[in-house]
Order: structure tokens, then C-alpha cells, then sequence
């Protein structure tokens, strides 16, 4: 399956991915024969088949309405490369 | 004059604005794991493994959520799916742990509604394309550190549901009307608290402009971060000011994002979003469909209370008021409920209406934040007002003594009878001692008599002023009013 390489800029700014000149040209040839081997199945004639939601056959679990977690702020900020009292502290987003 | 000019002043613009409301359900417990909902706990206070998207986690749906979801769809006169999907909303953001959130895209659970609301006595009904449910994102505070921001993520996770309408509004006071009967719904049905200044509902709006009788759409701008009935007014009048002086001068409207500055009273451009803008949904993989059966929607439609506009109509029908004050004193359940209550206490529904719609509301609404009105904070209970509207009704007391007494219940948040008695504010209904204050006032004005006598008629509400003043205004003016005449004319 074709891909141009502007699209595979622009994948990356969506993945939030630096790539360089050489990974672009690379990864447009990788990436299209992935999608045109994926592509494969577009061949099988669907037209009188349900769609499939979901590959799991059974009816959604639920739980009921009950505050079961929560509590530790401590645990929650353990991996934080940063934190302030409680709070995460991530480099300014700017609006 | 430009051709645009020409063009779009014959006849003039027409404004299409579409409403995408949150808001925020009452469930106890968030949308996929079992952390506290509730707002106000110190920061990452409501947090797991599940809503800090830590690896190997699972969502399992909150069954309630889906309930209030349902009232909402029945509510609504929507239609609801019986398989809807959920789906992966992908973007990058500090507050987004998962970095997708979790929401409902191609399949939503509720599609086709319509809700009416009235504005300036006049009814409107605006379709609603569809609602689904999502969860929400975490919160960020910039204002701590010029370098760093900080990251709360007790809402992430916490449940909602969107409310989308067709572009059938014309003015920031219709979008603004439309808001209100919504947020009145949700709080009816109990499904949110419906609390515009903690967050728990707000909406972005989608403003356009075309030529009057134009069938297709304008350009249109998306405006987010409208969270009360005031921004919602200001922020589209702006709006079409902005769009109008645009296309008058020939030019054309960009499709964005804004974001409303309530401090500056302007619209401005987030221009930072545009590239993020592609959500490159898709079926989200750790859920099920979900499946709303009849049973579940007929078990729902059984549990509905009553709602605004039956209450309305059953106003007018069970207690002969007028349209116009059922709407008023049905606006909202709180106030609805507290009317009930008082004639419960004291059968005279008209004038519990009358005290309600003019004293009692002005009162709420001087102690309520912007928009809201707080029964809560109000110093009496309905049944102080009932027995006030009783003691004028048995002639213990005169209307004008009762705004009297109702300044005191203000004050005091004391009995109505206390007050009276405290006061001595009965009435006089002895005629004796109502004789003597005529024949005193007739006595201290003999010219203004001889003047009324030669047949300046007008004057008799000078005497009845006088009697009135010297009774300090306990007098029953009927008997004032019969006794001042039979001395007068006698
Ligand atoms: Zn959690």
C-alpha cells in the first residue's frame, strides 16, 4: 500500500515522535507494506456480515455505584519525576 | 458600499448556534473504577491505578452512570440504541493520563431527542443530535510556578455525559434559555447536581452566520469554556459582533477553536489546537458494547419523577395558577418542592404563588451565586410562609402589616404569630377604637373635609391614609374604609 512520506510527518507529530530524514524514508516502505499486508482483508467479500464490535462473545460486567479506592495521594505521586504537596508537576502548559 | 455589504445587509444575518453541553453525573463513585466522584478532595485524593492509567489496568462500567443516562435519553424524547460502542479519543495533554480519553464516537448510546424550553413566554423546541457518555479529564493549575504546572487528576475519570444540539438556536438569549431548562431537567431527573460554578456543567458553543433565509451554513467558530448563563450571553453576542464586522468587510470566517476571556469580555483564537484536532478515534478495546435493553429502559422509564413540564401543567390544572407563574415556581425542583410544601401547610395556593414568585424569590436569589437560586440559605421554612399567608387570611393581620412581618421572617427566621405577637402588629378589627381614630382625623382637618364635601371626591384616600397612619396601619381597612364613608357622606 502506498505511503507518501508527508504522511508519515504527520503521523509523528500526532505520536509526538522525532524522526529523522533517514527513519522517514525507512519507515514509509515499513509502514505501507505493513498496511498492505493488513490490506489483505479488504479481498474477503463482507457485505452480508455484522460487523464486529468486539472479538470477546459475552454481555458487558458492570460494577455497582460504590467507592471501593482512593486515598492515597502518597502512591499516586510515588513515579512522579516531579510533585509539589500532592500534585504532579509537569512543565508549564502554555494556552 | 462592498459587495459583501450589499449582499448580506438586504434582509440581514440570521445567527445558527449549536450547543455541546457536559455535565458532570451524580454517580458516588467514577465512570470505570471505584474512586470518589466528589469535588473538592485535596489534589490526587480520588485516584487508583485505573485513573492514573498505570500498565496492565482495566475500565469496568459503573452500572449507575448508565442509569442516569438513560432518564436523561426518556427525558429527553430521545431514542436510545440498544448496542452502542465505546471509542478511544486520542490526544496528548498533561491531564490525560491514558492519553485517550474514553467516550462514545460512531455509536452513541442516545441519538434524535428534543427538548423545549420557553423564553419571554414564547415556547421553543430545539432538536438534540445526540448524547453519549464519556468520562472526564483531570485538572491543571498554571498559576503556582511561572515555569511548571501543576496536575490534579481527581476528575480524571469522572462521568459525563455530552448533550449535542442541532444548530437550531438564533441568539445568545435562546442558547442561554436552553441551558437553564437543561440544567432544570438533570437536576429534576437527579442525575447531576448541575452546579455551573464547581464545573459540573458547562458548554461550548458553535456560532455561525448567514444571509437571513440562506439554507446552508456558514462558517462556524467553536467556543470553549462557557460555565455560566452570563458568559453564555456575552461570549455569542461578541461572537456575532466579531463574525459580522468580518463578513460585512468582505471577509471570510476561519473554522477554530476560541476560547471565551470572561476578564476581557472577548473571544480569542487557540490556535495551539489546531494541529491536535485529528482524535484518530477508535473502537476501544477494553470494553464490551454496551447493551440497553427494553427491560433496562422500561425499569428506568418507571423510576422517572415527575418532570418540569408535567409539573407546569399540573400547577395550572391542581391549583388554578396561571401559566406564566407554574413556569416560574416550576423553573427549578427545589423551589417547585418548597411551594408544595407551603401549601401543604396552608391551603391557598394563589397567594403562596403571589409571595413566592415576588418576596420569597427575590430573597433566594439575593443569597444565591449568579444564576442560582439557594433555598437553603433562605432564614425560614415554607411553612412560615404558610402560616403568614394564614394569619392575613383569617384577618389577624393586613396585607400591609404582612410585608411587615415578612421583613421580620427575613431577619429572624422567627414564627410569623411570634413576630405579630411580639409587635403587636393585629389587626384592629374593634370598630369602637376605630370610630375614635376617624372622628380624630375628621376633627384635625376641617378643611380638607368642608373641601372633600363640596366634592372633591379624591380626598377620601387622604383620610383613609390618615386613619391608617394613626392605627399604625393595624386597622382593617374595610372597616376603615366603611366608617370613614359613613361619617363622611353621613
Ligand atoms: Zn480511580
Amino acid at each position: 500500500m502506498p505511503l507518501d512520506e508527508n504522511e508519515i510527518r504527520r503521523v509523528a507529530v500526532l505520536a509526538r515522535l522525532h524522526l529523522g530524514e533517514d527513519e522517514v524514508a525507512r519507515l514509509t516502505g515499513d509502514l505501507g507494506r505493513i498496511l498492505g499486508f493488513v490490506g489483505k482483508l479488504a479481498e474477503l467479500d463482507t457485505s452480508d456480515i455484522e460487523p464486529t464490535s468486539h472479538v470477546v462473545a459475552m454481555s458487558t460486567p458492570y460494577r455497582e455505584d460504590e467507592v471501593t479506592t482512593g486515598g492515597d495521594p502518597d502512591s499516586a505521586i510515588t513515579n512522579a519525576p516531579r510533585r509539589d504537596g500532592h500534585y504532579f508537576v509537569v512543565p508549564r502548559i502554555i494556552e | 458600499m462592498s459587495a459583501a455589504r450589499s449582499y448580506y445587509q438586504e434582509g440581514g444575518f440570521e445567527t445558527v448556534i449549536g450547543l455541546e453541553v457536559h455535565c458532570q453525573l451524580a454517580t458516588a463513585s467514577k465512570l470505570f473504577c471505584g474512586c470518589s466522584a466528589a469535588f473538592g478532595a485535596g489534589a490526587n485524593e480520588h485516584t487508583c491505578p485505573v485513573c492514573l492509567a498505570m500498565p496492565g489496568v482495566l475500565p469496568v462500567l459503573n452500572r449507575c452512570a448508565v442509569d442516569y443516562a438513560i432518564r436523561a435519553a426518556l427525558a429527553t424524547d430521545s431514542t436510545i440504541n440498544t448496542n452502542s460502542r465505546w471509542a478511544r479519543k486520542n490526544y496528548f495533554y498533561p491531564d490525560l493520563p491514558k492519553a485517550y480519553q474514553i467516550t462514545q464516537y460512531e455509536q452513541p448510546y442516545c441519538e434524535h431527542g428534543r427538548v423545549t424550553f420557553d423564553l419571554d413566554g414564547t415556547e421553543h423546541t430545539v432538536r438534540l443530535t445526540r448524547i453519549h457518555m464519556e468520562e472526564d479529564a483531570g485538572k491543571s493549575v498554571h498559576d503556582a510556578h511561572a515555569s511548571w504546572s501543576l496536575v490534579d487528576l481527581n476528575r480524571a475519570g469522572v462521568p459525563l455525559l455530552e448533550i449535542v444540539s442541532e444548530p437550531e438556536l438564533r441568539s445568545g438569549a435562546e442558547a442561554s434559555a436552553y441551558m437553564r431548562k437543561m440544567r432544570s431537567l438533570v437536576r429534576y431527573l437527579g442525575i447531576s447536581d448541575g452546579n455551573m460554578n464547581e464545573g459540573s456543567m458547562r458548554c461550548d458553543a458553535n456560532v455561525s452566520l448567514r444571509k437571513r433565509g440562506a439554507t446552508t451554513l456558514g462558517t462556524r467558530a467553536e467556543i470553549k469554556n462557557l460555565n455560566s448563563f452570563r458568559s453564555i450571553e456575552r461570549a455569542i453576542a461578541y461572537e456575532i459582533e466579531r463574525q459580522a464586522e468580518i463578513l460585512l468587510g468582505g471577509g471570510a470566517i476561519v473554522q477554530e477553536t476560541r476560547l471565551w476571556d470572561a476578564d476581557r469580555g472577548v473571544t480569542r483564537s487557540m490556535r495551539s489546537k489546531e494541529e491536535a484536532h485529528d482524535y484518530r478515534y477508535f473502537p476501544e478495546p477494553d470494553l464490551l458494547p454496551l447493551v440497553i435493553d427494553d427491560a433496562w429502559i422500561e425499569r428506568a422509564r418507571s423510576e422517572l419523577p415527575e418532570l418540569p413540564d408535567a409539573r407546569r401543567g399540573r400547577f395550572v390544572t391542581s391549583y388554578g395558577l396561571s401559566g406564566y407563574d407554574s413556569g416560574v415556581l416550576t423553573a427549578s425542583k427545589e423551589l417547585a418542592d418548597w411551594f408544595e410544601a407551603a401549601v401543604a401547610a396552608h391551603d391557598n395556593p394563589k397567594a403562596l404563588a403571589n409571595w413566592i414568585t415576588s418576596e420569597v424569590l427575590r430573597i433566594a436569589n439575593e443569597s444565591g451565586a449568579e444564576g442560582e437560586t439557594d433555598f437553603s440559605q433562605l432564614p425560614f421554612a415554607p411553612e412560615h410562609l404558610a402560616a403568614l399567608v394564614r394569619l392575613i387570611d383569617d384577618g389577624t393581620i393586613s396585607g400591609k402589616i404582612a410585608k411587615t412581618v415578612f421583613s421580620k421572617m427575613v431577619e429572624s427566621g422567627d414564627d410569623p404569630a411570634a413576630i405579630v405577637a411580639r409587635e403587636g402588629l393585629v389587626q384592629v378589627t374593634d370598630e369602637g377604637a376605630i370610630t375614635a381614630i376617624v372622628d380624630s382625623v375628621v376633627a384635625a382637618n376641617t378643611a380638607k373635609v368642608a373641601e372633600y364635601k363640596s366634592g372633591k371626591d379624591k380626598l377620601f384616600g387622604f383620610f383613609v391614609g390618615q386613619v391608617m397612619k394613626e392605627s399604625q396601619g393595624k386597622a382593617n381597612p374595610a372597616s376603615v374604609n366603611r366608617l370613614l364613608k359613613e361619617r363622611l357622606d353621613g
